[in-house]
């Protein structure tokens, strides 16, 4: 079995907890829903904004470069990583030289991708992640399994025994507003007693060469202006041309993500505070070789709205962590085969291609139809697994024949009725589990046709 | 040897250097056109969208002395912060020193420059907040906004406002919040606990 399918089983052995997981999910949709309805332009707005990344990819070496220019002349300081190991040594250089001995970061799904936490704990530096969510995870030492809501897989009761055993909090209390105000005191000591701050980028200006955070909580904010120095790390995607287009994007990005009419805090950092340092680090780390990619560069739009996620039927009964990468559901399936086609090559098919994920992408990506042609290419490399090639295999000698596939109908449709149930719905049925098979009628489509409708 | 300063400009032009080479045929820069709707972009809206996402408003009829409302809404309040000449400061913002001087602010005045009717949200740049940490490390937010500012949507704000006037600006749109535990809604996660937006109808009036 692929490795998600195995962690997708695992996550519905416990069936009352899938049904949950999928209706928290399920109700971020709605809401997102909701708040489009609102918008009479909003499809003019996807258009928008999906022709302004097109436009910016097309252009990105000068749209960095314009970014660069005017961000030194901001008085920042630009720093370029073409991976992840360059990015983290970068990040250690900068707080290495103020003997940073505290840290603290605000939502950065690159800074996970780049696995900086780890790398920065091992040289003795502390990191504290300050999104509720993201600290939440971070104390049970696990990924997120959702890029907005990072700790969407816990119930409260789970979140209470965790802030009972590293907070002090009440044994036994799993209010959310109980549990939220104890991360809130927890996380202002640390907020007031760190030397350098971190975020992650939503969007950067070329034309103004600064930088916009988004969040509800205000835990970029506290960071960065508590603290001497502050760092922004951004990949090469996160440019936009001008000011004016956040007026799209900003639009686009909460009502997508939470059904929210906009962020609470929509932060826009130009210039270092007074006395204090101002970083950002542009990183590659993979990103090139995507936009290399016909097919595929256009995931490169995507703005981490979450809202593929929170629409995939699979995602949804099936949780984060099932991915096995930063970025889960539709848009991480797209994104991971770019990175490693062997180790990832199970994640195009963790989809039924219905559809919905490119329905309410906010930038119109194509993301099932990516999804299929990797599926293409996977097989072209061989990297199916030997049951699917078996099954390909069947199936291409059934189907390529009218009179095989005529037989076949007829075999399957006798056999659904004639059959015990224990020889239809056994180990070698995948699809029977927890699914039942139509009910055979009597006669194919062609038959009932023939019958039917020829010509008097 | 390659020094990091040199190894830093390579990783930049190698990074350039591959986009060149695989980046996509020129796309047009669309336009954006004018979304203004003539039913939208009232006070009424405002109120609603605000108050919708758990902010409270009062309006200038109701409100004779700033001071007094101030007092009135938080009566335990010892610390009020504001950069506003009008509002009694219990501390002179031109003398902090560190923005951790501000740790225990219970209450900041601001004004905005200008709000947005289709989300609620509120234009602050560096100089309306005195010390920028100020809205964030507040217990609580009040922010005062003049109604002849509001505009119908983002993008006529964007139009109205230089996003690099100073080395920081915002847009507010309520008091912190997370749903991160199950979904549940909780007011006051990291930043100000509440927002209350006193609207006057013009400065001039």
């Amino acid at each position: 079995m692929s490795q998600h399918a195995q962690k997708a089983a695992e996550f519905i052995t416990n069936q009352e907890r899938m049904k949950w997981h999928d209706e928290s999910l399920w109700f971020v949709r709605t809401k997102r829903d909701k708040a489009t309805h609102g918008i009479p332009e909003w499809e003019q707005l996807r258009e928008l904004g999906s022709q302004i990344k097109n436009h910016t990819l097309s252009n990105l070496d000068q749209y960095l470069e314009e970014f660069e220019k005017n961000a030194l002349q901001n008085g920042v300081q630009v720093h370029w990583a073409a991976n992840a190991a360059e990015h983290n040594r970068i990040v250690h250089e900068i707080l290495a030289r103020q003997e940073v001995q505290r840290i603290v970061k605000s939502k950065s799904m690159l800074t996970e991708e780049c696995g900086l936490n780890e790398f920065l704990t091992e040289k003795g530096i502390e990191v504290v992640d300050t999104d509720l969510g993201e600290r939440i995870i971070q104390l049970r030492e696990e990924p997120p399994s959702h890029i907005v809501m990072p700790a969407i897989h816990l119930k409260k009761e789970e979140i209470g025994e965790l802030f009972h055993q590293k907070l002090n909090t009440e044994k036994g209390a799993s209010d959310p507003k109980y549990l939220t105000e104890s991360a809130r005191q927890h996380l202002r000591e640390k907020f007031l007693s760190a030397q350098a701050a971190l975020t992650g980028v939503n969007f950067a200006i070329a034309e103004t060469g600064g930088v916009v955070v988004c969040t509800n909580e205000g835990n970029a904010d506290m960071g960065v202006h508590l603290c001497p120095v502050q760092i922004h790390s951004m990949g090469i995607e996160k440019v936009l041309p001008k000011a004016e287009h956040l007026g799209v994007f900003t639009r686009l990005l909460a009502r997508s993500a939470t059904g929210q009419p906009i962020t609470i805090f929509t932060s826009h950092y130009h210039r270092p505070k007074p006395e204090g340092e101002m970083h950002i680090i542009i990183v590659d780390n993979g990103r090139t070789a995507q936009l290399g990619r016909e097919d595929f560069r256009n995931s490169l739009k995507c703005i981490r709205c979450g809202a593929c996620m929170n629409t995939c039927p699979i995602y949804r009964r099936s949780g984060g962590h099932s991915y096995g990468y930063t970025v889960p559901g539709p848009i991480g399936s797209i994104l991971t085969p770019g990175i490693d086609l062997k180790k990832y090559s199970d994640l195009p098919f963790a989809s039924t291609l219905c559809g919905s994920c490119s329905d309410v992408c906010p930038v119109k990506i194509n993301i099932h139809e990516q999804l299929y042609r990797w599926r293409q290419i996977i097989s072209e490399e061989g990297h199916l697994p030997s049951s699917k090639k078996q099954g390909m295999r069947i199936a291409a000698r059934v189907l390529s024949k009218s009179t095989t596939y005529k037989f076949g109908g007829k075999m399957a449709r006798w056999a659904l009725r004639a059959f015990p149930r224990f020889f239809i719905y056994n180990r070698l049925n995948v699809w029977g589990k927890n699914r039942e098979l139509p009910e055979a009628p009597k006669q194919s489509f062609q038959e009932w046709y023939q019958k039917n409708r020829k010509e008097p | 040897m390659v020094s990091k300063k040199q190894e830093r400009a390579m990783s930049k032009e190698s990074i350039l250097n591959a986009i060149r080479k695989v980046k996509p045929e020129k796309v047009e820069l669309p336009e954006i056109p004018d979304f203004h709707r003539e039913s939208s972009g009232t006070l009424a809206d405002f109120i609603k969208t605000v108050e919708g996402v758990g902010s409270k408003v009062v309006l200038e009829k109701e409100l004779k002395d700033i001071n007094q409302a101030v007092q009135n809404l938080f009566p335990a309040a010892t610390i009020i912060a504001s950069p506003l000449e009008k509002v009694q400061s219990t501390i002179d913002l031109k003398k902090i020193q560190s923005p951790h001087e501000l740790e225990k602010v219970d209450v900041a005045v601001l004004k905005a420059q200008l709000g947005v009717a289709e989300n609620g949200a509120l234009w602050l740049s560096e100089q309306d907040l005195g010390i920028r940490v100020l809205p964030f490390i507040t217990q609580h937010l009040i922010i005062l906004l003049d109604s002849t500012t509001l505009v119908n949507t983002m993008h006529e704000a964007y139009q109205k406002i230089r996003i690099d006037e100073a080395g920081f600006g915002l847009f507010i749109a309520g008091p912190s919040k997370t749903a991160d535990i199950e979904q549940s809604l909780v007011i006051g996660a990291q930043g100000a606990r509440s927002l209350t937006i006193f609207i006057k109808p013009s400065e001039s009036n």
